[in-house]
């Protein structure tokens, strides 16, 4: 029997019309109503359990869907927890004022702390004056958590992001040094969530784990929410740097014999400008990112992130040492 | 097909589990699955021929795509779950990755927990091997409903039909008895990438679905048919509405579904109330259905507080402060019956003690020996348990989300055993 013919006799007893009937209106949900469930009961379920938690906001497009499920969880009441900022005093300025605009808008409290204000008193000492602060953020946050006592931080890491990701926990147990241990992570089944911790322990939460970057526009066009200008299409000084559009800012100028051209681009993730590259596109409204990221052919961090280039485990090596 | 059609996301989801050893292929499958279907992208291709060069191969090694951590790749081992997602045209798929060669058990417990299908992997050369038989009998432990059976190295054993089907039959022989919905036997070759997505050429002679087919046609399994039940994650402080009581509960409904004016019970009270209103952000609800996060607002002051659980009137669970369930034990440190426990089973956590260990279950024949004092890792075991408070329980093979539990341990609060309710007391 030829393939073709093998394929049909296969539809002939489709399984699918076993499948059971529809149970009603308003029923069965969406993709993006059960990961928004599926998120929001994650979120309720550490905060019951947690002393004192705190959500990670960048002002970043994984961030903003974090707070928009904060509210589906959480209003009318207020969160029940501070929005906490590790600025590496690196950021797009874009982003920084839409963080504050977006943390007055919704009434809650921001905390920063700031990776400059760990190297100005000696907590962070760079090699090189120019080098990326991005890794620092550790020390920073580590710093932040002690001072706080916060016992679960909620973070917008996806597992679709980076190999090391796809092993790690919905709930994320973090040593006393806050670091993570990949051999010895506690088992999650079912829907149940063990997120109890011992003083001076830690976790880290990640709500978002099972969205992808498709997942995560269609919900903010869904949801009507307002992400910082630069991750839509303008025009912006680069360079070509191995494959990648270094931007070109007064942190990071040219190298020697690199030209500074004019490009139309967007950014997929924005983290420290000294890290983070834009992607050439047109993209300029929601749908077009939502159909270029449909059809892409390069992953969310291997177009923009020079920081997981430098060896295969750098994200596992950085997470060992209690970044996000 | 273009990359754009195959990333499109479809209307439903199914979670998949698969298990098998390292000498499987099960990278390797996992890996042609997630290239034919083009779910790799070009840069992470790049990467795997360089990491293929630097190790020496050539080409690209499938299996580097799926081995995530430093040791794995050195080692060529997988430690832990790992998940992965892709979808078709039909269908979205959360992978869940699980390794077979040591802690099996426990990584595939935890991964077959979600799953609506698992894999089965095995090697033609070696047919039907004891781990083969262990991997199924945890999958029908689970009450995963659908099996498909990999028949991996095709290639190796000159694609011979008759090994094909002699390993087929005897793996429907094997799980005849173990209550499984559907199960799929595949031949394939995950290197040369026959039937796991492209049928090939090399398999004329098979005629069933391929793999993928498989996947994006097994029926999800329906969280919606079975019993109500909500189990109150935290009470709103703000209030819904006029009435000085109408705090909202919020939680999710983990089974069932409930419609305003429905006459709900909150357990372990057994206070009756209505449902008065459904509530989201979004705007309230007539009725909601499994899946869902809500705020149910209820119509009279009761006392209700996280850890309750709200079902129907007429569909209650069993109240019980002793019972019966499996131990699947997942810590490191053996059960030790004179310490205590933390049950926790839907929002409810509880003290617990156990009472009696009655077996285990012999890993090689999962026959039942009784006698032992203890459960290590990895032991699947019978016990008898009791909790400082009666809580409302049902038989895991009735409500998979109501009998459930985990077990923490009190002083490392590390998670140490998964444990499915088998007995209840009767009720009345």
């Amino acid at each position: 029997m030829s393939a073709a013919t093998a394929l049909h006799a296969f539809k002939g007893s489709d399984p699918i019309s076993r499948m059971g009937s529809d149970p009603g209106p308003g029923l069965l949900l969406s993709h993006l109503d059960a990961l928004e469930s599926e998120s929001i009961h994650i979120l309720r379920e550490v905060v019951a359990e947690a002393r004192n938690p705190a959500l990670l906001f960048s002002g970043g497009k994984d961030s903003i869907v974090m707070l928009r499920l904060a509210e589906k969880a959480f209003r009318p009441d207020r969160f029940p927890f501070p929005l906490l900022h590790i600025d590496t005093e690196h950021n797009f300025d874009e982003v920084i004022a839409f963080r504050d605009q977006r943390a007055k808008e919704l009434g809650e409290k921001l905390i920063v702390r700031s990776v400059g204000e760990s190297i100005r008193t000696g907590r962070v000492v760079l090699r090189r004056p120019d080098e990326s602060r991005n890794v620092h953020q550790s020390v920073t946050l580590l710093d932040a958590i002690q001072e706080h006592g916060f016992d679960a931080l909620f973070g917008g890491a996806r597992r679709d992001e980076e190999k090391a990701r796809a092993k790690e926990r919905v709930i994320s147990h973090r040593n006393e040094f806050g670091q993570w241990d990949p051999r010895n992570q506690r088992p999650e089944l079912w829907n149940l969530y063990n997120a109890r911790v011992a003083p001076g322990e830690h976790l880290r939460v990640f709500p978002i784990s099972n969205w992808t970057e498709l997942d995560v526009w269609q919900y903010i066009r869904r949801e009507n929410l307002a992400v910082p200008s630069i991750y839509f299409a303008h025009e912006r000084a680069v360079v070509d740097r191995n494959g990648l559009l270094a931007p070109v800012t007064a942190l990071t100028p040219p190298r020697a014999g690199e030209k500074a051209v004019t490009r139309t681009v967007r950014f997929r993730t924005v983290g420290d400008i000294t890290c983070t590259c834009p992607v050439a596109s047109p993209a300029a409204t929601l749908d077009e990112i939502i159909a270029e990221t449909a059809a892409t052919t390069i992953t969310e961090r291997g177009a923009t992130r020079m920081d997981d280039q430098t060896s295969e485990a750098s994200m596992e090596l950085r997470k060992k040492e209690g970044y996000f | 097909m273009s990359a754009t059609l195959t990333r499109l996301p479809a209307a439903d989801t199914l979670r998949v589990a698969t298990s098998g050893s390292v000498d499987d292929g099960k990278s390797t499958l996992i890996g042609r699955l997630l290239y034919d279907t083009k779910a790799i992208l070009a840069d992470q291709l790049a990467t795997v021929e360089r990491d293929t060069a630097r190790r020496g191969g050539s080409g690209m090694d499938l299996a580097l795509l799926t081995d995530g951590l430093t040791a794995e790749r050195e080692q060529g081992i997988t430690i832990d779950v790992a998940y992965r997602y892709f979808a078709t045209p039909r269908r979205r798929f959360i992978l869940a990755d699980t390794p077979g060669h040591e802690q099996y058990t426990r990584n595939m417990v935890t991964g077959t927990s979600h799953a609506d299908l698992a894999i089965i992997l095995v090697d033609a050369r070696q047919g039907i091997l004891p781990q083969t038989k262990r991997h199924a009998a945890l999958v029908a432990l689970l009450r995963t409903p659908h099996v498909a059976l990999a028949v991996n190295k095709m290639d190796l054993v000159g694609f011979d039909r008759a090994v094909f089907e002699r390993l087929r039959d005897e793996f429907l022989a094997l799980t005849a008895s173990l209550g499984f919905e559907s199960v799929t036997p595949v031949p394939l070759s995950a290197l040369e990438g026959d039937m796991v997505v492209d049928r090939g050429t090399n398999l004329d002679w098979y005629t069933g679905p391929t793999l993928l087919q498989v996947l994006e046609s097994a029926a999800t399994t329906r969280h919606i048919d079975g019993a109500f039940r909500y189990p109150v994650q935290l009470v709103s402080r703000s209030r819904f509405g006029e009435r000085a009581d109408s705090r909202g509960y919020m939680g999710r409904i983990e089974s069932g579904s409930v419609r305003v004016g429905d006459e709900v019970r909150a357990w372990p009270s057994g206070v009756a109330a209505k449902v008065a209103q459904i509530v989201t952000l979004d705007g309230t609800l007539e009725t909601a259905g499994a899946g869902r996060s809500v705020s149910l607002i209820l119509d009279r002051q009761v006392d209700v507080t996280r850890g309750d659980l709200l079902t129907h009137a007429h569909d209650a669970p069993v109240l019980a402060s002793e019972f019966a369930a499996r131990l699947a034990w997942l810590d490191n440190t053996p059960l030790d019956p004179r310490r205590a426990y933390l049950v926790k089973h839907g929002t409810a956590v509880v003290k617990a003690k156990i009472v009696a260990i009655e077996d285990r279950l012999d890993i090689h024949t999962l026959q039942p020996i009784a006698g032992d004092t203890t459960l290590s890792a990895n032991d699947i075991g019978r016990v008898r348990l009791k909790t400082a408070r009666a809580l409302p329980l049902d038989p895991y093979a009735a409500v998979r989300s109501n009998g459930s539990f985990l077990l923490i341990d009190e002083a490392t609060l590390a998670t140490v055993a998964a444990g499915l309710v088998e007995e209840v007391p009767q009720r009345g």
